[in-house]
């Protein structure tokens, strides 16, 4: 599969009232035709600023230092504002967290849906109004054609969440950045718009990018996953390789932290606080929270290190010097279920329960 | 709608009892002032005074001319001004409010709408030379008040430049400019200010990132999406510019001695005429009164939130 | 895959063995401590308000302005009331300074003469910003001016904060039918224009500073009520707030130990600006004639004095307004600047 986007050595940072904050420190990660890539990570660790540079709708103080962003070959860091107009709704397209506050109040639905189809192929009013129809329909809005004159206060969480998907879909874009799109949603609303967007997707054959701190949302649309921490990709695997064979420390925490059936007494929590952008610490930035901590983490940063041709991570126990460690027994039993099943020949996680 | 029929009930009832309050209230004020309302009055006899008293009804128990007083309010009579040769009030107002309205008119829209250009100039240009240029010229122009303002002009461009003329009032729009940009600085400055205030937030709203996201530039988005959600709660603030433009009006229509309702206003302060002060208090507060129930109808009519929840009964 | 050339490590890295032990729990510290102090809300809102230049220096001009007022009676060179007809109408003059308008000349008719000869003024005196229709030292009567104005500002937004503070925080904290009939009472008094109260006021009481005072102190307040209100409403559902009353602490305990620190922000802005808007108001109605009565200097009254001749001397009206604009345009600076310091939705 051809990668569709590629980002490269991506370096953020955000002019502050005490200085600057260095958000995205090194970022590379790829996108395949097709596929559904899942960052992960807490807030503040820089997957939504990530996203939005993509966009390149990051706020007046945020510059980016350096880095490529290649769609489809073409560096969009480079671009002008104005072909980026022409990029933004059409190839690429995003969707917000809360549907709640990220549809205009005081304009039609029909009219917001309407309005990229009017922007990017030229339709006029009334065939812009019949595709718009066409995609309510699509994204499963009950009553769609009587509805359309309706204000966006006068749905459900639930509905503007389907419409925001409407306008974002509108043009068929070649990926669709999904920042967070079910957290502000009731769990049993999640499940159906989750359903909704690997539907479209098969539909429309769209990559997407589908950010989130739910480990759960994970397994249930991604191909692939990346996890960030402190504006670095920590670790990026299938989803099998992230969810049974995890080898950073932090990758460890995150799955600890997430029940399960199984778990029984008290829930695991990663110790600490991410670090302060503002000055980042010396050397692996998760060291200070980490366990298993070794003394050159608090000198050198660690690089990526292979672990299968899909799989890197960045942690010095990688390291051919590094001492064997026993990570926490849930993970241990993670990637002995693994190991098993792969040798059996197949996998673990496939779009269903973890 | 049913319900919306009995909060405007309820408004229009408030509205009616803030009017009689105020116009009992004025009447009872008019009563505790020293003196009486005769400019000569070191020369009359007590006999002479009294005989007046009895033409004008103030001998009467303050009761009995309370209850005059308001009946005649209730058919449009506020009484006969001790000044100006007895003309009736509502009759000498009435002569007196095209002038006012009209400057008061000019004055709000060219304030109004040229603040909502500075305003959202200056939210689209945040932090930069721009909006600190446009929010130092709304601030200057709250600041400086408006009788300096308007002899300022009067000196500079009645007096110095004679483009228009200093102080005279022919009904026509070349005199009426000058007192018109002396009463519309303080409308800009306000709207000007509270429009970036509000600009600034919508611009930072969740619904802007996505109309950017669908590809539109970002002045497209500021004048699709923005300024109308920017706009709406300014009506709020109709009411505060009314009373603005008021206090304005007594000290600009006195320095271009225009014919209006604030320089009979001044007038009748000056030479205790009181059914005059009355007359204009109630004027006045009738107008506010009725400005701040329009404001809250048209709330109602251009945001569609309200609109829908009203229809819906709530 | 572009990880991939990541995958090596850096050559310039020196990786010994011993690194792989495990860190100790001082070294992880190290890196761990937090870059920024912690500050308080109003050492916050202070830093803040210093980075704003203008409101900064808006603030040095306020306070030399207001020891100027305080220190009126010895900074003033003459008594500002007293009368010396020969000396009429004079036009500026500074020792030393020798430009038009400064050194006690004037245009009549065509030619510039020095007025100071004309009258027969000693060499020796000088007025520095000249003399009114009746002799008076307009430097004396501004610098008394300013400080009468000022005076009546702080008065009147004092009576504005303990009303509206008191008005905002009894309503917003009992709430249902007590609040209700209080807003209604507010709605009321906010249907009269305040300048028609202010007005009437003046026209029953005797005119003097007491008047003034009490006549804006009558209309001030309602806006303070309603902002002390609406936040008093917000904060009294707070967790701290229902964790004192939990407690048993009284309402007056709650209003001063939780309340009022709360919503200091608030207040001093609405005080800020209340006292040029009180300023404003004195300006407005000595101006139409009802205000400060003479002799006492106010800066409205010295603008009324100077707007009825500034045709032919207007420096008797410039002065004046100037100080008041300087004075108005440094408050609202001021307050606009403590009001971006005060919010931290602005912070960045």
């Amino acid at each position: 599969m051809s990668n569709i986007l590629e980002v490269k050595d991506l370096n953020i940072t955000f002019d502050t009232f005490a200085g600057k904050v260095q958000a995205i420190r090194g970022v590379n990660f790829d996108l395949k035709k097709g596929e559904t890539l899942a960052i992960v990570g807490e807030s503040g660790s820089g997957k939504s600023v990530t996203t939005r540079s993509i966009m390149r709708l990051l706020s007046q103080n945020a510059n980016i230092e350096k880095g490529e962003i290649l769609f489809n070959g073409q560096d969009l860091v480079k671009k002008s504002e104005k072909d980026m107009q022409g990029i933004r709704g059409k190839e690429i397209a995003m969707i917000f967290q809360d549907p709640m506050t990220s549809l205009n109040p005081t304009t039609t639905i029909g009219k917001q849906v309407a309005e990229p189809l009017r922007i990017h192929q030229n339709m006029n009013k009334e065939e812009a109004h019949a595709r718009a129809l066409k995609l309510l329909e699509l994204v499963g809005l009950p009553n769609a054609k009587n509805r359309m004159k309706q204000y966006p206060h006068q749905f459900s969480g639930g509905q503007r969440q389907r419409i925001v998907i409407a306008i974002a879909l509108a043009c068929s874009p070649e990926i669709l950045i999904a920042d967070e799109p079910t957290t502000a949603l009731d769990v049993t609303i999640q499940a159906q718009i989750l359903e909704l967007m690997k539907q479209l997707q098969s539909k429309i054959d769209t990559s997407i990018i589908f950010i989130t701190h739910d480990l759960g949302v994970v397994a249930n649309v991604a191909d692939r996953v990346a996890v960030m921490y402190a504006g670095k990709i920590v670790e990026v695997g299938t989803v099998d390789e992230i969810f049974y064979n995890p080898q950073h420390p932090y990758t460890w925490g995150l799955l600890a932290s997430m029940p399960t059936l199984e778990t029984e007494g008290s829930l695991y929590a990663i110790p600490g606080t991410p670090p302060d952008l503002l000055d980042p610490p010396k050397g692996d930035a998760f060291a200070p929270r980490n366990a298993y901590a070794m003394k050159i983490d608090t000198e050198y940063e660690p690089p990526m290190f292979k672990i299968s041709d899909t799989h890197y991570a960045a942690t010095w126990l990688l390291h051919e010097d590094a001492p064997a460690v026993e990570p926490p027994a849930e993970i241990k039993a993670r990637q002995e279920l693994f190991k098993k099943r792969y040798a059996e020949g197949h996998p673990v996680a496939e779009g269903g329960t973890v | 709608m049913k319900s919306y029929g009995k909060y405007l009930a309820k408004r229009l009832f408030y509205m009616l009892l803030t009017l009689f309050l105020i116009a009992s209230i004025t009447f009872f004020l008019m009563k505790l002032l020293p003196g009486t309302p005769y400019t000569n009055q070191d020369k009359l006899s007590e006999e002479q005074i009294y005989i007046m008293n009895e033409q004008y009804g103030l001998n009467d128990p303050v009761p009995v001319q309370y209850l005059r007083y308001m009946g005649g309010l209730v058919t449009g009579d506020l009484g006969t001004s001790f000044q100006f040769d007895n003309t009736p009030v509502t009759q000498l107002l009435s002569t007196r409010v095209g002038p006012s309205l009209q400057l008061g008119a000019q004055a709000v829209l060219i304030g109004t709408i040229l603040g909502i250009v500075l305003g959202v100039i200056a939210a689209m240009k945040q932090n930069t030379w721009v909006d600190t240029a446009a929010t130092f010229t709304a601030i200057i122009g709250r600041s400086i008040p408006n009788f300096v303002i308007a002899v300022l002009l009067q000196l500079v461009f009645g007096v110095y430049l004679k483009w228009f003329p200093i102080a005279l009032w022919d009904g026509g729009f070349r005199s009426s400019i000058l007192p018109t940009i002396a009463l519309a600085i303080s409308p800009l400055a306000d709207s000007a200010r509270f429009i970036r205030t509000e600009m600034v937030d919508v611009l930072s709203s969740d619904y802007i990132e996505l109309a950017r996201a669908k590809g539109l530039s970002r002045w497209a988005v500021a004048f699709k999406h923005g300024v109308r959600n920017a706009l709406i709660p300014l009506v709020t603030i109709l009411g505060p510019m009314a009373v603005a433009l008021m206090t304005g009006s007594m000290v600009v229509e006195n320095i271009f001695a225009i014919p209006g309702i604030g320089e009979q206003f001044v007038k009748s302060i000056t030479t205790n005429d009181y059914p005059t002060i009355m007359g204009v208090t109630i004027l006045y507060s009738a107008m506010l009164v009725f400005i701040i129930l329009v404001v809250d109808i048209l709330y109602g009519v251009i945001d569609p939130r309200i609109r829908v929840s009203n229809e819906r009964g709530e | 895959m572009s990880n991939e050339n990541h995958s090596v490590a850096d050559e310039t890295i020196k990786i010994s063995p011993d690194m792989f032990e495990r860190a100790t729990g001082a070294q992880k510290e190290d890196s761990e401590k937090i870059a920024a102090p912690s500050l308080s809300f109003l050492q916050d809102s202070w830093r803040r308000l210093k980075k704003n230049k203008a409101a900064v220096l808006s603030l040095i001009v306020l306070i030399l302005m207001m020891l100027a007022s305080v220190a009126a009676p010895i900074l003033a060179p003459r008594d500002p009331n007293a009368q010396v007809i020969q000396h009429a109408n004079l036009p500026p003059k500074i020792p030393g300074v020798d430009i038009n308008g400064l050194n006690g000349t004037s245009v009549a008719g065509t030619t510039r003469v020095d007025k100071y000869e004309q009258q027969n003024v000693p060499d020796d005196v000088y007025y520095f910003l000249g003399t009114d229709s009746l002799g008076r030292d307009l430097l004396s009567r501004i610098l008394y001016g300013t400080r009468v104005s000022l005076l009546i500002a702080f008065v009147a937004a004092l009576f504005d904060l303990t009303i509206g503070v008191t008005y905002g925080l009894v309503s917003g904290w009992y709430g249902g039918r007590v609040d209700n009939v209080m807003q209604r009472i507010l709605e009321i008094i906010s249907g009269v224009p305040n300048l028609v109260v202010v007005i009437l006021m003046l026209l029953v009481l005797n005119p003097g500073i007491t008047s003034i005072i009490i006549a804006l102190a009558i209309t001030g307040w309602i806006s303070m009520a309603r902002v002390v209100r609406a936040q008093t409403l917000k904060l009294k559902n707070q967790e701290y707030i229902l964790a004192a009353r939990a407690l048993g602490e009284s309402p007056v305990q709650i209003a001063l130990k939780h309340l009022i620190p709360n919503l200091s922000g608030v207040i001093i802005i609405q005080t800020m600006f209340s006292i040029p808007s009180a300023i404003f108001f004195e300006a407005f109605l000595s101006f139409i004639g009802i205000g400060i009565p003479a002799p006492t200097a106010s800066l409205g009254t010295l603008i009324n004095d100077g707007y009825k001749t500034f045709r032919f001397l207007p420096h008797l009206m410039w002065y004046p307004a100037g100080v008041i604009c300087v004075l108005m345009i440094a408050f609202n600076l001021l307050a606009d600047g403590l009001r971006d310091a005060f919010d931290p939705k602005m912070k960045d």
